[in-house]
């Protein structure tokens, strides 16, 4: 009995929290676009039958039409990926300089990862805006250093979204790695060197590979929700930026299409459960391997 | 001694392995080594044996190549090998926590070492099947150290360590995380892993038994200095310390002052002396027994011309020192009030000079009755430690000082007859103590 009510509740939360919700945007994504409040037909209210009868796959057979979409998609993917590179190649040694630090020293470091979560969201994006800004503190020290004579442009582009995204979830990329490497026993790598590795060697033999759980949560922490990202590249990207979640917001809010903004929705999901499996498989692994 | 034909220490020709010379090695104010010299020879099994933080780690640290000594050096095969980083030395380690790779199968973690040396994999695989045939690992070479237990981990450690065949293998507290069963059985297989390859071995303990059991020889180390280098029967039974008597084993240590004794044999012993009253303590013939036999027994079977009224003391006075006591060596004064204890093998140069006596309880004998040896001192069993085995009893003297005395549990114990607070006499031959002047 108790344990039926201890498994009942992660079923509860899930149901309520995202199968329902997942339930109710597919069955608007299968609707038609109307003038009317909910901006789509038919609803519930003429009657389940009639309802159920009334729905159909249009909207996702819209969405292979029109190139704009797979080319979001694509071109979603393709800066989620690259800044999730750029995020392990920085956070990667960020992480590792930590788990080395002296013992008294990783609290704080630890603390100082995690503090710009203190501050909202949207106004650390914001400031990137005055940092990489034409006018903005980069542009003006770099001419005051004497590296550039024109202001570099940097906002507006795909540049800055990477370093938005990078600078927004180098967190999520640091603490898995560093909790990986500060479980990682010192005398591995000096057994390493022991046996004849150089300590090249020995991180790319011993320490890469006993960090690689910590790798791989990383780099589906900051994928999956850069995939989705919507705030970044509409704040520092350019009209040139095409991002999934920017389509999103336009098909939803501009044009109001609640249909095919469900459509977008309902792919972009699809999209994310193949590393959301592949993430939660990897977790399930470390567990089992950590017992 | 025909057992020790393997000395090579005493052979003055021979080469050492590894030299320490006036090694010291400092850790900013802390000074873990100092002014170590220290020769350790080819097919040894030496072991640095200490409590915690006494410096045998810091020393094979600095023998793999992962510290350098502040000053001095250490030489290995005749060479300076300062400088020389860890994965360049002919030397390798077993750590204490094993170390070995946990994202890598049994197999592979032997041929770890192999692999950074040599490319032909047939020579690999072949070194690596005779280590494995060698610590009997054959059935898990495929599985990973977390699916081994702790004493197949531990074997695993040792043949990776063995694998590339190095001049000298370090061991450190190898035997540590196994339990008691495991671990002597384990000392045993380490020892003929030893002679089967014929490397020399260096091993770091904190378990004196462990170190007497394993080595050829042994490094007694306090505080950054060897105390006493020397074979475990010699650390044993000759320690050229207290510190050393009381590290290894369990020991009484009595301080007094040395005092040369004469070398004549018939010098009398104040312990040894026959109580002069003896006559007075003799049973006599009461005042019925003299009238039976002048009233009664004499007109029947005639007067006795040797009226014996008085009958020999029980106890046979002893007319000097028991033949045991070998001439020469030194008495201790060590408490007023009671006789000095003898050490027929003590140094007359000590003479005068503050010394401690230092006494096995195995050495030493507990009885009821006084028995004929030089030493013996009377108290009262205060405890009875019993070891199954063994049992050890602590008698208190009269001025306090605790003496123990160990004695084999040949009988049941119900049948044993001295339990506590009974009288007893502790002894010990001339011969069962060690003198030691610091």
């Amino acid at each position: 009995m108790r344990r039926a009510v201890l498994i009942a509740i992660p079923y509860a939360w899930l149901l309520v929290l995202f199968l329902i919700p997942f339930a109710v945007v597919f069955k608007i994504s299968l609707s038609d676009i109307a003038l009317a409040i909910p901006p789509y037909t038919p609803t519930a209210k003429d009657g389940i039958w009639t309802m159920l009868s009334q729905l159909d796959f249009e909207n996702f057979v819209f969405l292979t039409q029109d190139d704009l979409y797979w080319r979001a998609y694509l071109s979603s993917m393709q800066i989620a990926a690259i800044s999730t590179v750029l995020t392990l190649l920085i956070g990667y040694p960020m992480a590792y300089a930590m788990a080395r630090a002296p013992e008294a020293w990783r609290p704080t470091l630890l603390m100082l990862v995690i503090l710009p979560f203190w501050t909202s969201f949207l106004i650390r994006v914001y400031a990137w805006v005055g940092i990489l800004s034409g006018e903005g503190f980069l542009n003006q020290f770099l001419l005051w250093i004497g590296i550039i004579d024109t202001p570099l442009t940097i906002l507006n582009t795909n540049w800055a979204v990477y370093i938005g995204i990078v600078y927004t979830y180098l967190p999520f990329m640091i603490l898995p790695i560093y909790s990986a490497l500060d479980r990682l026993d010192g005398s591995l790598i000096e057994a390493a060197e022991d046996l004849g590795c150089s300590r090249l060697k020995a991180f790319w033999l011993v320490t890469v590979p006993l960090s690689k759980n910590g790798i791989i949560a990383g780099c589906f922490l900051v994928f999956i929700p850069a995939l989705g990202e919507f705030v970044i590249p509409s704040l520092l990207g350019g009209s040139g930026t095409l991002m999934i979640g920017k389509v999103l917001f336009e098909e939803f809010f501009s044009n109001r299409d609640w249909p095919v903004a469900s459509a977008v929705a309902v792919i972009l999901l699809i999209i994310l459960v193949v590393p959301l499996v592949l993430f939660q498989r990897n977790q399930q692994r470390q567990t089992e391997a950590g017992g | 001694m025909p057992e020790c034909v393997f000395a090579p220490w005493d052979d003055p020709n021979e080469k050492p392995l590894i030299r320490f010379r006036n090694v010291t090695k400092r850790f900013g104010e802390f000074v873990a080594i100092d002014d170590l010299t220290l020769d350790i020879y080819e097919r040894e099994f030496f072991a640095l044996l200490g409590p915690s933080g006494c410096g045998k780690t810091t020393m094979m640290r600095m023998l793999a190549g992962f510290e350098d000594p502040t000053e001095g050096a250490i030489e290995l095969a005749g060479q300076n090998i300062a400088g020389v980083s860890a994965n360049k030395r002919a030397v390798n380690m077993m750590f204490q926590s094993y170390a070995l790779f946990p994202h890598l199968t049994i197999w592979d973690n032997i041929a770890f070492g192999l692999r950074r040396e040599s490319s032909d994999k047939a020579a690999i695989a072949a070194r690596v099947e005779d280590m494995l045939k060698l610590t009997r690992l054959e059935k898990f070479a495929r599985r990973k150290p977390h699916q081994i237990s702790g004493g197949q981990r531990q074997r695993v450690a040792l043949a990776r360590s063995l694998a590339k065949a190095p001049k000298l293998l370090l061991l450190d507290e190898p035997l540590g995380a196994l339990d008691a069963k495991l671990r002597e059985a384990t000392q045993f297989e380490l020892m003929d892993i030893q002679e089967k390859t014929g490397t020399t071995f260096v091993i770091v303990t904190h378990d004196q038994e462990e170190a007497m059991t394993v080595a050829s020889r042994v490094a007694v180390m306090d505080e950054g200095r060897v105390m006493q280098v020397a074979t475990p029967t010699d650390i044993y039974e000759a320690p050229n310390s207290a510190y050393v008597a009381d590290f290894i084993g369990d020991v009484t240590l009595i301080a007094g002052t040395a005092r040369a004794r004469a070398s004549a044999a018939q010098t009398p012993e104040p312990v040894a002396t026959p109580e002069p009253q003896a006559a007075i303590r003799a049973p006599q013939p009461n005042a019925l027994g003299i009238w039976l036999h002048d009233k009664v027994l004499a007109p029947v079977i005639g007067q006795r011309k040797d009226i014996v009224r008085q009958l020999p003391a029980p106890e046979t006075p002893v007319a000097a020192a028991p033949a045991d006591i070998p001439e020469g060596g030194i008495s201790i004064d060590w408490a007023d009030g009671q006789p000095p204890l003898i050490a027929a093998d003590g140094d007359h140069a000590l003479d005068g000079k503050p010394v401690k006596l230092a006494l096995r309880p195995e050495k030493v004998a507990i009885s009821k009755d006084r028995p004929q040896v030089v030493n013996a001192l009377q108290g009262t069993v205060i405890d009875i430690a019993y070891l199954g085995n063994l049992s050890t009893y602590h008698v208190a003297l009269a001025d306090g000082t605790m003496i123990k005395a160990q004695t084999a549990n040949t009988r049941r114990i119900a049948r044993r007859d001295i339990t506590w607070e009974d009288d007893v006499w502790v002894s010990w031959s001339g011969t069962a103590g060690v003198v030691l002047e610091r």
